[in-house]
């Protein structure tokens, strides 16, 4: 049985792979079965909407050229909705096509004081959504974690942020994105204001929104790194 | 005998342009990774000279670089070996001498179609497998195939079989469904925590399914032919195949501790991953069983030196892997870049140490020419040894004082200005190893060019 064929394909190979994923895979998806999964729409909460139209009082052009104008009468709700929903989706796929996700996390966890720095420990709820398809948990910090993000800083820094990381963030290693401009950071494309939105979708749904970073500096002198970075 | 045999081997058997074919794809995308690491690699040290590009964003080529390695470099590595080392052991053709070089076709074509949907934007979420959606069933397919493909000689066996082929039909069962397991369930059917779950396992299984059982079925199979003498114990032998079967698939969720993923699984994953440690600790010890008495061989023997280099790695890896694995490691390390000196260690260090001396050994055969430089034989192996050894020393270390600097709360760019100095070395490390990449393909080049053509059972074992 060990060494002949049957053995190996059918033990080893099916078997033992099958085993794995029933006991890895399918039970988590069992035990995670009742968690209803949202979609996008359902996704859009009422922070998210102060942002989303924040985006468009703060770059009215560039916004109606990206989702067109908001109409004044009939379903203004319904389509404030739909467009935010839309940019979500949209800017996840660029969150996704950048690699953000090799660079932040999108999970705190209940070591190593993360807490404290972030916020609420994660919670499987919190991933139950068509967003998180494949989940976007990530094994790599480079920059923050950014599961707290929404609301902690405003759309116009992200917007100057995202166009040079080095504006905001004097020495920042995080890689400059203009090609979602129109040559400057006040003239954010399409691309730019949905991956905004989904950056101040990332934790909005928590009570503690908008939760801002808390520590208080480690007693060990740093002088230099502070110096080098005069931005957070 | 010898002689004899090898020209029916080699006529008959075995296709040699088409391992060729295969070797020079692989290296192709491995020169392409190489550039993607040193742009990420630069990125992070701000020196990147294309930031700004949007075809050359650093995240875009962070995952050109690892699915140029799985895909570009090590899948057509070891299909190139396959073609060489299954007809040799079942003494039957592959199915078909067309279909091998449709496969060889269809790969490139998913390779470039993978790097060139990454570079557009269509990356899939999923670490490892940002393989394009619109990728994935043609890749089913094309592995379906392969198998296929190798599978026909294996069949028509009777009897036991060698460890090799124990390793190597596990391993085309295994690619097929992790393949299929990762890049479908995760995307269609389950969401959340649950995909976390399944990404996990996909992670996992593509080291420890794919590339693993083919790198050790290759090991079982050169390195007794080349120090012509059997492996030492053939009971080791069933231990390890049957140890990495049953619990490298159980350790999938060591890459999400600390996740919403239930506590249970990941302790079980945790204990599987002890468990695998141990179970490589035997398949070395049957490996250096075989060396033994004849270990100057290591010294005088290139590709022996390359295979036996890359087993201590090995070892040194999942030693890495079995402590970094425990919540205590875990809480410190995880996210650091001591998971990225860990996978380089893995990857580079190991399996692309073992293919470089299986290069070795079988270029000269392939060409039927001795290589036109010893020297740089010599170059390419001390350069790409001390090359990953430093490399992946520096990055574990580094990772350790980002922990620290994460959980002392520090300010966040702390993190990164404790850093720049191990990422500086990274770069130096990595000029290393391409270095020593590029001495090897101009000595493969040069060796191409050489006009006199051996004898092909006269080239010297040492090569
Ligand atoms: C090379 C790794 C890297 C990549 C890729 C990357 N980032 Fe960053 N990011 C960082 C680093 C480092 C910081 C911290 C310094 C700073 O503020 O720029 C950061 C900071 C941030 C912050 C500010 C967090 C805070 O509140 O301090 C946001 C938001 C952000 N990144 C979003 C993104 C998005 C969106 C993408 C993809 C388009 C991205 N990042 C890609 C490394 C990266
Ligand atoms: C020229 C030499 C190389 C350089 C400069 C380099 C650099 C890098 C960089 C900068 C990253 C991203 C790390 C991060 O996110 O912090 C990375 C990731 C990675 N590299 Fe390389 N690399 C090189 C060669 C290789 C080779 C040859 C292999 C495989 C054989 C390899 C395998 C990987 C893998 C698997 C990852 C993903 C690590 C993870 O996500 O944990 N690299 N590399």
């Amino acid at each position: 049985m060990f060494e002949s064929k049957s053995g190996v394909l059918l033990i080893a190979g099916l078997t033992f792979f099958g085993f794995a994923f029933l006991s890895n895979a399918v039970v988590p998806a069992l035990m995670y079965a009742d968690l209803p999964e949202k979609t996008a729409e359902e996704l859009v909460n009422p922070q998210l909407r102060y942002q989303f139209e924040e985006l468009g009082r703060r770059f009215p052009d560039a916004f109606v050229a990206a989702f067109g104008e908001p109409p004044t009468s009939g379903d203004v709700e319904g389509w404030w909705n739909a467009r935010a929903a839309e940019a979500l989706r949209e800017g996840r796929d660029l969150y996704v096509g950048e690699g953000c996700w090799h660079c932040h996390s999108q999970f705190v966890r209940p070591v190593s004081n993360e807490e404290q720095r972030w916020g609420p420990v994660a919670r499987s709820w919190e991933y139950q959504n068509e967003l998180q398809r494949p989940v976007l948990f990530g094994t790599r910090r480079v920059g923050p974690d950014l599961s707290r993000e929404a609301g902690r800083r405003g759309s116009d820094w992200h917007a100057v942020h995202l166009f040079d990381p080095t504006l905001t963030s004097t020495k920042s290693p995080m890689p400059a994105y203009p090609w979602m401009f129109d040559g400057s950071p006040d003239k954010p494309k399409r691309e730019a204001l949905a991956l905004i939105t989904y950056i101040q979708w990332l934790g909005s749904w928590l009570e503690s929104y908008p939760l801002y970073e808390s520590y208080t500096p480690a007693p060990i002198p740093r002088e230099g790194l502070l110096e080098e970075h005069n931005g957070q | 005998m010898q002689a004899q045999g090898e020209q029916r081997i080699d006529g008959q058997l075995v296709d040699r342009s088409i391992v060729l074919a295969y070797f020079g794809a692989a290296l192709l995308f491995m020169f392409v990774s190489m550039l993607g690491g040193l742009l990420m690699g630069m990125q992070l040290l701000r020196h990147n000279p294309l930031n700004g590009i949007e075809f050359f964003s650093p995240g875009r080529w962070r995952m050109v670089h690892t699915n140029a390695i799985a895909y570009g470099f090590l899948a057509n590595a070891f299909l190139g070996l396959l073609h060489w080392a299954v007809p040799r052991l079942t003494l039957r053709p592959v199915l078909d001498r067309r279909l091998s070089w449709a496969i060889f076709a269809a790969w490139q074509l998913i390779v470039l179609g993978t790097a060139g949907g990454i570079l557009a934007g269509h990356a899939q979420a999923l670490e490892w497998g940002e393989t394009p959606v619109w990728v994935d069933p043609l890749a089913q397919v094309g592995l379906l195939l392969v198998a296929v493909n190798f599978m026909a000689p294996i069949v028509q066996l009777r009897g036991p079989m060698y460890v090799t082929l124990w390793y190597f039909m596990a391993a085309f069962v295994w690619t097929f469904l992790t393949y299929a397991m990762g890049n479908f369930v995760p995307q269609y059917f389950v969401s959340g925590t649950s995909a976390g779950a399944v990404g996990g396992l996909f992670i996992h299984d593509l080291v420890g399914l794919f590339v693993t059982p083919l790198g050790w079925g290759l090991m079982y199979y050169f390195v007794p032919i080349i120090l012509k003498k059997p492996i030492w114990s053939h009971g080791l032998s069933l231990v390890g195949f049957w140890g990495l079967a049953f619990f490298y698939p159980l350790n999938g969720i060591h890459h999400f501790l600390y996740t919403p993923i239930p506590m249970f699984l990941q302790y079980g994953a945790i204990v599987s991953t002890i468990a695998v440690e141990l179970v490589v600790t035997t398949v070395l010890i049957n490996f250096f069983g075989t060396l033994w008495g004849r270990g100057r061989e290591v010294v005088t023997n290139l590709p022996i030196r390359w295979f036996y280099t890359g087993m201590v790695f090995y070892f040194l890896t999942c030693l890495q892997c079995a402590l970094q694995t425990t919540l205590t490691f875990q809480a410190l390390i995880h996210f650091t870049d001591w998971v990225v000196g860990h996978a380089h260690l893995v990857m580079f260090g190991v399996f692309s140490m073992w293919i470089f001396g299986m290069m070795t050994y079988l270029i000269p055969r392939l060409l039927g020419r001795e290589w036109y430089s010893r020297a740089a034989c010599e170059w390419h192996f001390w350069l790409s040894a001390v090359g990953v050894f430093v490399m992946a020393s520096d990055l574990i270390l580094a990772g350790v004082f980002q922990g620290w600097s994460w959980s002392s709360l520090a300010p966040w760019y702390d993190s990164i200005a404790v850093s720049i100095p191990f990422w500086a070395v990274r770069i130096v490390a990595g000029l290393a190893m391409f270095a020593g990449f590029l001495v090897f393909v101009w000595n493969l080049w040069m060796t191409w060019r050489s006009a006199e053509e051996i004898e092909f059972s006269s080239v010297p074992v040492t090569a």
